[in-house]
């Protein structure tokens, strides 16, 4: 409803109240030169709301205002904006605002016939042409009401003082009581119908939260929503809430988280600049640790770094870091980054949020790092958590602020742990998950990455190792059964090593045996030969004699044949005898 | 400093009169003309010789609504005898008048 703001003619005038916020939730401040009326309960900030408007009109608009104080008086009034820092004296002094006091003490008032309220149009006039005011509050006008006994008048006369204050073209601001059943106690609204404003102070869980709502206003689009609001040291702070819709850049530069290892998890680039990222876990899985590390990697970038700590004072972080190799000291000293710690119980969620906001908007930061947002809340308003923290990611998108939640979760059962951050996890672009592995009788901490839009990244669980020197991730022994963390992924790899030792000692073993087979072989072989060769001498010499014999054998037949005469008949015998 | 149409009866004869009333008006009105004569005949009839008044033209000297916190007109304001009483209206009402002006009719 509130896109049309850069197309959509203007379709009145606006004067700027110069609240942070509010002109926002208004697209540009209060009707110009029509009544307002802001109605609250008592405390709800009805008066410093109209002072700030005065104020901020006279000093940064260059519109001069009168303020009719019906309840205060003028002294009081400058007590009370003094501690917003401002100066009311100083603008009455310079004739930029004029202060009236209007009393009425019913009980010195007598009543008799006719009269009209001409008296307070003069003195209204007369305040108005001393500064030249195109500004002005009536607070609170049904003050009038208590000390006037005849209310007929008193109805009439105010319709025309609205009439009159039109006439003049004058930007007015009235408060009113809040009602039983009405916004005002005496029906103011039913005066002002161009623009209701309606403020609320609610105690919940003993936490006190302002908020605003624009109940009507009439010829032009607002912001329909309630919108928590701060009075803080530099006045009222309204959080509009995701007011401009998803409209923000989204860079395509990353940057490093600090952790390399952790780098390499997310595409090995780190995070998009101006991303959000959650890191969730159980008490003691490091979250601090991963922040601090982060927004040192930025101060090491030259960045400037904010730090929201609601667990840890500056100092004591600083000491923690120390002792696991971070010294965030000199980066502090140098002035590029800043520490802000606070008790989460000191206020409400909007109250932190909105001093949030007023420390990025001072500080002007390229990286956030809030420590943890679950303590802002207490466990069962998660609902409110999410409107909150998806108007503090706005802010910080916005600005194209990289930010860093650290966020604490309970319960037993690994659902809960993931389950329990739902809420708020649609917000993130990046979510690690820390989780504590308690096995063999100890615990040691994994991280892995449970989502990162945008980007590949790695869908391992790594180990996450704090020493004295750093956060390391460490690839973790994937057994056949389960993952292995600590010592006793230690001792899973001693073994292994050791399995691979014997082994290779086996083989050197086996092949040695081999070769000295090999050479028993071979010696048998040489003797083998060398029998043999022995046998076939000994065979060609048995051979080499037999011829011998044989041929010896021949020529004595042969000598005995012819020595006989016959050689046939000699030679049958001889065969015979033989 | 005032518009004064005050009526000064035997206030020099007296010193200080004990009736010091300031009447304030926006212009001449029927209101204001009916005030005005409803109080001084209200005066001349119970305090006479006793008041002084003094009529305070706003529209004349609209700086003086404050000193008195005056918002309606017309506005009787009786700054003497303490404490300061206030009444509001065309003083049509005598009975009225004098109630507020805490003054004991005379018969």
């Amino acid at each position: 409803m509130k896109r049309s703001r850069n197309n959509a003619p203007r379709t009145i005038p606006k004067a700027k109240t110069g609240i942070t916020g509010l002109d926002d939730i208004t697209l540009g401040g209060f009707p110009a030169g029509r009544p307002t009326l802001i109605c609250g309960g008592a405390g709800a900030g009805k008066t410093m709301l109209a002072a700030e408007f005065i104020i901020r009109g006279a000093t940064e608009f260059n519109e001069p205002g009168v303020f009719v104080m019906f309840e205060e008086n003028a002294e009081e009034l400058s007590d009370n904006v003094r501690s917003l820092g401002f100066d009311l004296d100083d603008l009455v002094a310079r004739g930029l605002v004029s202060l009236d006091h209007v009393h009425i003490e019913r009980s010195e008032i007598e009543e008799t016939g006719q009269y009209d309220l001409e008296g307070l149009f003069i003195r209204l006039g007369h305040a108005i042409e001393t500064v030249g005011a195109k500004r002005i509050v009536l607070d609170t006008l049904e003050a009038l009401f208590a000390g006037l006994p005849n209310h007929a008048i008193l109805r009439a006369e105010l319709r025309r003082l609205f009439r009159w204050l039109k006439d003049r073209g004058m930007t007015a601001v009235i408060t009113g009581e809040r009602g039983e059943q009405t916004l005002t106690r005496y029906g103011l609204e039913e005066y002002v119908a161009d623009c209701v404003i309606l403020l609320d102070n609610r105690v919940n869980e003993q936490i006190s939260t302002r908020r605003l709502r624009i109940v009507k206003y009439r010829g032009s689009s607002h912001g329909t929503n309630e919108y928590p609001f701060l009075i803080g040291k530099n006045g009222i702070s309204v959080m509009p809430i995701t007011s401009l819709g998803l409209d923000h850049d989204a860079s395509n530069e990353r940057v490093s988280t600090g952790i390399p290892r952790l780098d390499d998890m997310l595409a090995g680039n780190g995070v998009y600049r101006g991303s959000s990222i959650l890191v969730s876990g159980t008490p003691g899985t490091g979250k601090s640790s991963i922040g601090s590390f982060f927004a040192a990697a930025a101060c090491k970038r030259g960045e400037k770094a904010l730090l929201f700590s609601y667990e840890e004072s500056a100092k004591q972080l600083i000491r923690n870091m120390r002792s696991i190799g971070l010294d965030l000291g000199p980066f502090e000293r140098k002035g590029l980054l800043k520490i802000h710690s606070a008790r989460p119980t000191l206020q409400g969620l909007e109250q932190h949020l909105v001093a949030m906001h007023d420390e990025v908007m001072e500080f002007d930061p390229t990286v956030v790092v809030v420590d943890p947002i679950s303590n802002l809340t207490l466990e069962h308003e998660e609902s409110e958590m999410k409107p909150t923290l998806m108007r503090l990611i706005d802010l910080l998108k916005k600005k194209g602020i990289t930010a860093l939640f650290t966020s604490l979760t309970t319960g037993k059962g690994e659902s809960v742990i993931e389950t329990s951050e739902v809420g708020v996890s649609s917000l993130m672009d990046t979510w690690l998950l820390l989780r504590n592995v308690e096995y063999n009788g100890e615990r040691n901490r994994t991280i892995f990455v449970l989502k990162s839009r945008g980007m590949g990244h790695s869908n391992q669980v790594r180990e996450f190792v704090m020493t004295d020197h750093g956060i390391d991730l460490v690839d973790v022994y994937l057994g056949s059964d389960r993952v292995l963390t600590g010592t006793a992924r230690v001792a899973q790899e001693e073994k292994e090593k050791a399995a691979a030792e014997l082994q290779k000692k086996n083989h050197e073993r086996r092949l040695r045996d081999l070769s000295h087979k090999k050479t028993a072989i071979d010696a048998q072989i040489a003797i083998l030969r060398a029998t043999a060769s022995a046998e076939e001498e000994e065979v060609r010499f048995i051979n080499s004699q037999e011829d011998l014999q044989a041929e010896t054998l021949v020529k004595n037949t042969e000598r005995m044949r012819t020595i006989r005469g016959g050689a046939n008949k000699a030679a049958t015998d001889a065969g015979r005898k033989k | 400093m005032a518009k004064e149409v005050a009526k000064k009866k035997s206030s020099a004869a007296r010193g200080s009169s004990e009736y010091q009333l300031r009447l304030y008006v926006a212009g001449q009105t029927v209101k204001s003309r009916a005030a005005l004569e409803n109080l001084n005949r209200i005066c001349e009839t119970h305090l006479a010789g006793r008041y002084r008044i003094e009529v305070i033209d706003l529209l004349v000297n609209p700086k003086l609504a404050a000193g008195d916190q005056i918002l309606a007109v017309p506005t009787l304001v009786r700054h003497l005898p303490e404490p300061i009483k206030k009444i509001i209206g065309d003083l049509s009402n005598e009975e009225r008048v004098l109630v507020g002006l805490d003054v004991q009719p005379l018969e």
